[in-house]
């Protein structure tokens, strides 16, 4: 069943007809030539597949493009403006946190998701009293937070060392 | 995947007709376990209605002193709440031991507490399973049974139940508020998912049409303390083994009150009344928190696979309540 879509991507407002059954991801990758976004293992295990979707960070695999018309998305590519890459993505880059780069466009939009719900408070399983609703200060995530937090983004390269060390100076830089 | 309809509904009333109508409608939340199942061909609904812009998305204060949480509030908002995490620990610890970051943004309160078991014969539509095609025979039975149920299960189906939310809100009393076709009802989240019996594929109690509008918790005394444990196969992002909700009222050196739920463990979550029992005036002591979980264990009936969920579920139990001893509220 063919609907009417508008997204606003990385800026820039598309508008599409898709089948109902049509994924967010493929959506923006096979209709819309948006290919930031990766994907991975399709059943929302992975996380290269995340967008930040009206801010949020987001898996899109098992998103219906429908259901979310209307929406904002922004990618990787979307993050940065032309050559100057977003403070993440540059600290990924400085760090050597890609190897294929294959995860990489879901953790840097993961990473950036995540800092900002740690800017707001929110807490995670390995925050020390829960109960405190105190915002976090998000240069004090240590590398626990960050792999808990980055927990839902899997990179089958092993790169998450350095893709830990990249976040860790994000979030230390603080010039989101 | 046969092709649907999809409809985003404005109003419950609206929803609820929609869906009670057509035998092939069902309600769409963040879909991140729907689609899953679209995608598999576990489910062929031929109408999906949208209910993530329905008016059900706050948590409000009770008059009683409880709190509502609507039906589309999202995980990671309910998790991150202030007054969930002051005075729910347990449930905002269920919510974030729970899928990703991630999945948490899309993920609801309705849809969570439906979600379908992990069973791999369930998700894999080659293989016969009474849940999917009833009685077409349990896969898991004769097959491989690391994550499957240790209690309550029937010759049927040995499935567990997979939400981590579903097992705090068990421990805390919470009720579930629907609407549907015949009117309005609340239901005791214990007596919302149902044990396998004869019958596997109904996981609920919940008629067609039926959709939850809220969950809501009663308010616990101020001297509750309550935590969820979690043990699974890596350190996150990944389901129950075994995990533990409890809710205790300690007073001096003896416990009053005892609410415990297992997860991992049950076709639902499984409320442990015979440890709740055991516990209530026991003291706070290693050797009854010890007792009581063996209690409680004493009923449970490995399969082939899964003898190591006993000890496993028996020291999550007890290394929770001592935990909780040893804090000083809540
Ligand atoms: C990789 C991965 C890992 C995960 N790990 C965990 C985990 O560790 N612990 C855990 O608990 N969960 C886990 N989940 C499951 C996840 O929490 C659920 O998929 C999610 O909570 C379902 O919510 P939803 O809103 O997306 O539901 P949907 O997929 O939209 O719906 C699920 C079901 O509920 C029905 N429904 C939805 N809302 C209502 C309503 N209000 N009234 C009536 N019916 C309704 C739908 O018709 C559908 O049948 C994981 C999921 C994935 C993909
Ligand atoms: S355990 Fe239940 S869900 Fe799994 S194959 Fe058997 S009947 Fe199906
Ligand atoms: S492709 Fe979406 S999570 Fe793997
Ligand atoms: S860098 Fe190759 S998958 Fe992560």
């Amino acid at each position: 069943m063919d609907t009417r879509i508008d997204l606003r991507v990385d800026g820039e407002q598309r508008s599409l007809t898709v089948d109902t059954r049509t994924t967010l991801l493929d959506a923006l990758r096979e209709r819309l030539g948006v290919t930031s976004p990766k994907k991975g293992c399709d059943h929302g295990q992975c996380g290269s597949c995340t967008v930040l979707l009206d801010g949020r960070r987001a898996t899109t695999c098992l998103a219906l493009a429908v259901a979310h018309t209307g929406s904002e998305i922004t990618t990787a590519a979307g993050l940065s403006d032309g050559d100057d890459l977003h403070p993440v993505a540059r600290a990924f880059l400085d760090h050597d946190g890609l190897q294929c780069g294959y995860c990489t466009p879901g953790q840097i939009c993961s990473a950036v998701g995540m800092l900002d719900e740690a800017k707001a408070g929110w807490p995670s399983l390995v925050t020390e009293h829960a109960e405190d609703s105190a915002a976090l200060d998000e240069s004090e995530l240590d590398d626990e937070e960050i792999r808990e937090r980055m927990s839902g983004n899997l990179c089958r390269c092993g790169a998450y060392t350095n893709i830990v060390t990249a976040i860790r100076e994000a979030s230390n830089g603080g010039n989101r | 995947m046969i092709p649907f309809d999809y409809q985003r509904a404005d109003h419950a009333e609206g929803a609820v007709a929609a869906v009670g109508d057509r035998s092939g409608a069902t309600f769409l939340g963040g879909g991140t376990n729907l689609v899953d199942h679209l995608k598999l061909g576990i489910t062929e609904p031929e109408l999906l209605i949208d209910i993530t812009r329905l008016p059900f998305d706050a948590i409000d204060p009770l008059p009683d002193g409880g709190v509502r949480i609507g039906a589309t509030v999202r995980n990671s908002d309910l998790a991150a709440e202030a007054i969930i995490r002051q005075r729910y620990p347990v449930l905002s610890q269920a919510l974030l031991s729970g899928a990703s970051g991630q999945l948490r943004n899309l993920a609801t309160t309705g849809g969570n507490l439906l979600q379908r078991t992990r069973c791999p014969y369930f998700q894999d539509v080659t293989t016969p399973c009474n849940k999917r095609e009833p009685g077409s025979g349990c896969s898991a039975l004769n097959g491989y049974t690391r994550n499957h149920a240790i209690l309550g299960a029937s010759e049927h189906c040995v499935a567990t139940h997979p939400s981590d939310m579903a097992v705090a809100l068990a421990a805390l009393d919470a009720t579930v508020q629907v609407t549907g076709p015949n009117g309005q009802r609340g239901i005791p989240v214990t007596d919302l998912h149902r044990l396998p019996g004869d019958e596997p594929h109904r996981d609920t109690v919940l008629e067609h049409g039926e959709l939850i509008t809220s969950v809501d918790l009663p308010e616990l005394p101020r001297s509750t303390r309550s935590r969820y444990r979690k043990v699974r196969d890596r350190a996150s992002y990944a389901f129950a083994l075994v995990s533990v909700a409890a809710v205790l009222e300690i007073e001096g050196d003896t416990v009053r009150e005892a609410r415990i739920a297992l997860g991992g463990v049950a076709h639902k979550p499984w409320r442990a009344s015979t440890a709740e029992q055991a516990l209530r005036g026991a003291p706070t002591t290693e050797e009854s928190f010890r007792s009581a979980a063996e209690a409680e264990i004493a009923q449970a009936q490995p399969l082939a696979d899964n003898e190591f969920k006993l000890p496993m579920a028996r020291n999550t139990l007890t290394a929770t309540l001592r935990d909780l001893a040893g804090k000083e509220s809540r």
